[in-house]
């Protein structure tokens, strides 16, 4: 195994970023993603209005992998509707069980492809995924509150 | 300086990572001498049988196998009779058997079951599901900054209330050694029964269930040199006696009739079904092995790891340990924390240097919480460990943080 092949300088920048790390005011959904396997969770605010998600952002304690995952989330859902996060959460969870590895369907993620390694890791894959899976949950309870 | 044991060890001569493998996970499972692996391969290939059913050669030898892997495993906890050695597939089914069979009966509303806050999950939830189901109460003995268990702890929580006090005799997060001689004398002073989680002691120093006097104690075999899937349980067997089956079935009956069923005696009441026989071979064949290297000698080497790697991570300025102030009362565990890096990333980092660490909760949620941590990484020895796998997860703590982008 190649290190640095997993922990590129873009996921290193992503963990140490609190960017996209604070609480938010008044969101629309709130919703924790829990790995029971190691314990960390994150919690995920979002604030929806008409269809798009105006802002998102995270708290909780994780590994660079899951920090710079859900980092790298936020960046490229907001702004974005609910339908074309969810496209996105496709294609990431996608890429990540190796089900999707055309360049061309993958260039939507942007920098989120740097986590694409760690399909090769089965022992992080959880980490990568976990706030990716709290989003779509957070989406279909946005949803259901409509 | 090399170690005239890790020889013994086939996996310990595997690269990982096209490194030496650094295994320093032992606290989870230890690895296997070939003597465990050639005596269960050898039972399979010339002594596989049912035992205790057939009258034919066989079955009669895998019978004499068995049993006399249970007079190996009392001589070994130092217990009176073979009848109070119950063989399970690990200590958590043993914990569950005493939860189940000796707390569902024996527990009352309003009564208080007394375990500590460094216990394993296995000997926590179970105690929460009978306390739930009985209307009883948790007590938890608390640890003090440095992780031990003070007199006025044991003193003040263990009360006539108490009915049942399980604790661990050594923390799977801390290795401290907790002391059961005061908790057994207290617990007796007000009725209650003791038991002793030895997953973690068991392996490590010579632990005497008679010297000790302690009521039930649970070891999995697999943390010390056996196969996984075999466990025991040791009980007194007056306690043994009055407690009902936990698993029915087969073997475990002295006769069935269309409406009801008379028990075997001990100690086949608690071992229904057809057990691993190979497994219980491995164990004994662990117990061999253990018992030619000593327990003088095995304390001797991790107390030796113990004092040469604590002060090398002590000079580690991003490191911070856990437990590690009085080092007269630990095994050869030390939990410790990279600043900034979580111990998944840490644990990651020190794999592609061929360092085997375990990073997480360990099965111990409340004992985290308490310590207000979320998770920390744990190197636990055992002894075919050297000093040269302490300087290799030395030196691969040298570069973590680096790899993540921080400054050393």
């Amino acid at each position: 195994m190649d290190l640095s092949e997993i922990y590129t300088e873009i996921i290193a920048e992503h963990n140490k970023s609190k960017r996209n790390k604070k609480q938010m005011e008044n969101p629309t959904v709130v919703l924790k993603g829990r790995n029971p396997s190691c314990g960390d969770e994150i919690e995920l605010a979002l604030k929806v209005e008409k269809g798009i998600i105006q802002d998102a952002s995270f708290t909780g304690v994780g590994c660079a992998i899951s920090q710079a995952s859900t980092s790298m989330m936020i960046d490229l859902v907001r702004g974005q509707t609910i339908e074309k996060a969810q496209i996105l959460i496709d294609t990431f969870l996608g890429m990540i069980k190796r089900e999707i590895t055309e360049e061309d369907q993958l260039e939507i993620l942007d920098e989120a492809v740097a986590l694409q390694n760690i399909s090769n890791m089965p022992a992080r894959v959880k980490c990568a995924v976990l706030s990716w899976h709290t989003l779509e949950s957070a989406i279909t309870t946005e949803k259901e509150n409509k | 300086m090399s170690n005239i044991y890790v020889n013994d060890f086939p996996i310990l001569q595997k690269t990982m990572n096209g490194k030496r493998l650094v295994y320093l996970d032992n606290g989870a499972t230890t690895q296997k001498p070939l003597s465990v692996i050639n005596a269960v391969q050898e039972y399979y290939a010339a002594f596989n049988a049912n035992p205790h059913r057939g009258a034919y050669e066989l079955s009669v030898k895998a019978t004499q196998i068995y049993e006399d892997a249970r007079e190996k495993a009392r001589k070994f906890l130092g217990a009176k009779k073979t009848s109070e050695i119950i063989f399970t597939k690990n200590a958590t089914e043993s914990l569950n058997l005493l939860a189940y069979s000796y707390g569902m009966t024996f527990i009352n509303p309003g009564d208080e079951i007394v375990i500590s806050i460094a216990e394993h999950h296995s000997n926590i939830v179970p105690w929460q599901q009978v306390a739930k189901a009985k209307g009883a109460t948790l007590q938890y003995l608390y640890v003090n900054e440095a992780g031990i268990l003070t007199d006025e702890e044991i003193e003040k929580k263990i009360s006539t209330k108490t009915k049942i006090v399980a604790v661990t005799q050594v923390s799977n997060v801390l290795g401290i050694i907790n002391p059961i001689e005061k908790i057994v004398r207290k617990a007796h002073s007000v009725g209650a029964v003791v038991i002793v989680d030895g997953a973690q002691s068991v392996p490590h120093f010579a632990v005497d269930v008679r010297a000790l006097d302690v009521d039930f104690l649970v070891f999995s075999g697999h943390k010390m040199l056996a196969p996984m899937g075999v466990g025991v349980l040791y009980g007194k067997e007056h306690l043994l006696d009055k407690m009902p089956p936990f698993l029915s079935g087969g073997d475990m009956i002295e006769y069935v009739w269309e409406q009801d069923t008379s028990f075997a005696p001990l100690p086949a009441k608690f071992e229904a079904g057809t057990q691993n026989v190979g497994g219980v071979l491995g164990l004994s064949a662990a117990i061999d092995y253990i018992e030619k290297v000593g327990f003088s000698n095995i304390e001797q080497i991790e107390e030796d790891l113990i004092h040469y790697a604590i002060p090398k991570l002590q000079q580690l300025p991003f490191i911070t340990l856990y437990g590690c102030n009085d080092l007269s009362k630990k095994t050869g565990v030390i939990s410790f924390n990279v600043e900034d890096i979580h111990p998944h990333d840490v644990s990651s980092i020190l794999d592609a240097d061929g360092v085997a660490i375990r990073a997480g909760h360990h099965c111990a949620h409340p004992l985290m919480q308490y310590l207000g941590v979320n998770a920390t990484c744990r190197a636990s020895f055992y002894f075919y460990n050297t000093r040269e796998d302490v300087d290799a997860l030395i030196h691969a703590l040298g570069r973590v943080r680096g790899v993540l982008g921080y400054g050393s």
